[in-house]
């Protein structure tokens, strides 16, 4: 793969470079004309770099939905985007060059990110790079000092919290309780977006919980106390809880953290083969070049480098980010392969 | 529908259980007491007020059990209720297995309300230590509320800012006293700064009851969103919370609450601590289920807390704060002992 040393800003990601065909997303709130959201408008930014470092669509996505297709169609990721269904640009979560300030600094700016559906996407960077920011701005928690964020074309603003609770889940790196609670309580949770005031619990939240317990290995541990849980199962049970509000966006930040490999890679090739869009912020670079279908780095607040593992991953670019000397070893050609990285000694 | 339907049945006979404990709570703690009286005495002179049937009592006994047991004892389920229901509120709301009503400042706030009008004579008398005490407690809560929100809002700072607003109100209380009080004043403030449900009327029990009911209600309404916040306000947020509101909201209910709790019983204490970790070791903590049945529990509980405090020393009074304190004091060192053990 090309090294990619860009640094371009206002680098867009995601369906625009991903899937050719798109029409221009109509006027934004007060942003006038969008700097590389336009038709190709990515390509000539890239050239910089002196070769193609797209986010390589063919690639890339068929890679994914090729040899790996989902196990559930709901909701449908996109496995044809080349042969007819083209999502709407809009579609799904998107950031649209977001900035947030706290105590007078910026710590995200003028970010943009559009993943594809299905897809997973790792959020790389050091630490105060902005990636947990970004992810609670994606999630609406915190609201951006500028820019959008929307959901198929809507500000979450407008949406309202509940209308993007049961779209967006979020799971954090490590969620902590007094509460005594049982697994199946936690996972319930989940439901809180779809039900109102004094309605009983409906068939589809029973369901919705089963699911989740089942699709994250937990079924047999559903009455169990959340307090006698492990690190890595507690993270597990936290998406389990996710799954339950029906997502079809799940943000992660950093949800590896305290565990040990074998439940950093359960963990992660369970998000991986969900049928979501998935965004991770990690910060382990083999990690993300193993489970990531696309990758974008921040650093210090600023997008710094965006597109397929292989793509993003490089020497110069830890170097350059982390400011760690490392050797990629390149991926070969397999469609599996990703590349693997080795950090050198000072 | 299969798993709900036993839940349904589950909450339906808790319900039924704790209401008819409740009642006969009510009914036997009204019959103890220096005066004679049994049950069905307390029945007919009940359905006599309430215009069904004859009275059959004696006019004196009459009195006893319509216009000194009934509304003290009915304030005491009241004000157990209305304690233990903000306890849970708040220890979820706030995350802290620690907090209970007074950790507003309420009630500090009540107390130097109440010894301003009894002590320094504020109102010229026109104004009654309930009123005061209400002024007090909405003013400290203003405090309170103010000072959390200039410290940055979050959870935690809200308790500080309680506490902080606890020692400033108590220090202005016995400021007050050491300078301006004479010591029969400082003996009624006294009895009525540890709690007391001696001397109160009908008007407490519907003024009070009818506030517990309005806080119940919203609350109850907002049992799932309690619920959300088990794992912080982040994760309340993402489950579709707008979580800025519903605390603001939530504060100010149980804030409401407990003012008008203290103004009419004064600060009992360590009932708000401590009911709703028995009643979340009963049934759980889901909200829904969590809130009627402290209620219960509490209602129950301070009903007889307080026929112990008016008895156990006959003819002599216990303040029943100083009874719940008693119980509660352990209870709380229980508390603390198992969230050592939880993390």
């Amino acid at each position: 793969m090309t090294p990619n040393t860009d640094s371009g800003r206002h680098r867009d990601f995601g369906p625009h470079s991903d899937f050719g065909l798109h029409g221009d997303s109509g006027p934004r709130t007060g942003s006038g004309p969008r700097t590389g959201s336009g038709l190709h408008g990515d390509s000539g930014r890239r050239t910089d770099s002196g070769s193609r470092t797209g986010s390589g669509p063919h690639r890339d996505s068929g890679r994914r939905t090729d040899s790996t297709p989902p196990p559930d169609s709901t909701p449908p990721p996109d496995s044809t985007p080349h042969t007819g269904s083209t999502p709407h640009p809009d579609s799904g979560l998107r950031a649209d060059r977001v900035s947030r300030t706290a105590g007078g600094h910026l710590i995200i700016d003028g970010v943009t990110l559009a993943p594809p559906p299905g897809a997973t996407v790792g959020l790389l960077g050091p630490n105060g790079s902005g990636k947990s920011t970004l992810l609670r701005v994606l999630a609406g928690v915190l609201a951006p000092a500028s820019g959008v964020v929307t959901l198929d074309g809507m500000p979450l603003r407008e949406a309202g919290r509940r209308t993007v609770a049961r779209r967006v889940a979020v799971v954090d790196q490590d969620a902590t309780t007094q509460v005594e609670l049982s697994v199946e309580e936690v996972v319930r949770l989940g439901r809180i977006p779809h039900r109102r005031p004094w309605s009983p619990s409906t068939h589809r939240d029973d369901e919705a919980v089963h699911e989740a317990l089942t699709r994250t290995g937990l079924a047999d541990r559903a009455s169990q106390s959340w307090h006698t849980l492990s690190g890595g199962e507690r993270q597990r049970v936290q998406i389990a809880r996710a799954l339950a509000q029906d997502p079809r966006e799940l943000l992660l930040d950093e949800p590896t953290n305290h565990l040990d490999i074998q439940h950093q890679l359960d963990l992660l090739s369970l998000v991986a083969d969900l049928p979501l869009t998935s965004v991770i912020a990690l910060h382990d670079l083999n990690l993300a070049a193993m489970f990531c279908d696309h990758v974008l780095v921040l650093r210090e607040g600023v997008a710094h480098a965006a597109g397929t593992p292989s793509e993003v991953i490089t020497e110069e670019l830890i170097e350059k980010v982390y400011g760690v000397r490392a050797v990629v070893t390149p991926a070969d050609d397999g469609p599996e392969s990703r590349p693997s990285i080795r950090y050198l000694r000072r | 529908m299969r798993a709900a339907a036993p839940g349904c049945i589950r909450s339906a006979l808790l319900w039924t259980a704790g209401l008819a404990a409740l009642v006969l709570s009510v009914a036997v703690a009204v019959t103890i007491g220096p005066a004679d009286i049994s049950v069905p005495d307390v029945w007919s002179a009940v359905a006599a007020h309430l215009g069904r049937g004859e009275a059959t009592l004696t006019p004196i006994r009459d009195g006893i059990v319509w216009n000194l047991r009934m509304p003290r004892t009915l304030l005491a389920a009241v004000c157990g209720a209305g304690l233990a229901v903000c306890g849970t509120v708040l220890q979820s709301l706030l995350r802290n297995p620690l907090a209970d009503p007074f950790v507003l400042g309420v009630s500090s706030g009540a107390s130097t309300g109440a010894v301003a009008i009894v002590v320094l004579g504020v109102g010229g008398g026109a104004v009654s230590i309930s009123a005061g005490a209400f002024v007090g407690a909405v003013v400290s809560f203003a405090l309170v509320l103010l000072l959390s929100h200039a410290l940055g809002g979050s959870a935690d700072r809200v308790v500080l800012s309680g506490v902080a607003a606890m020692q400033l109100f108590s220090a202005l209380t016995s400021f007050v006293i050491l300078t301006a009080g004479d010591a029969e004043t400082t003996r009624g403030v006294l009895f009525w700064l540890l709690g007391s449900l001696s001397g109160v009327g009908w008007t407490d029990v519907w003024l009070c009851g009818a506030v517990l009911v309005l806080a119940l209600v919203i609350c109850l309404a907002h049992a799932r969103t309690l619920d959300a916040f088990v794992f912080g306000q982040d994760a309340a947020a993402t489950l579709g919370v707008h979580v800025t509101r519903t605390r603001l909201l939530l504060l100010c209910v149980t804030a409401l609450l407990t003012a008008a709790l203290v103004s009419s019983a004064g600060a009992i204490g360590f009932v708000g601590l401590v009911l709703p970790h028995a009643a979340r070791a009963l049934v759980g903590s889901g909200h829904a289920r969590l809130l009627p049945v402290t209620a219960l529990a509490g209602a129950v509980f301070l009903v007889w807390v307080d026929t112990l405090a008016r008895t156990v020393l006959d003819p002599q009074e216990v303040p029943v704060g100083v009874v719940t304190s008693l119980i509660g004091v352990p209870a709380f060192v229980l508390v603390l002992y198992r969230t050592r053990k939880t993390t």
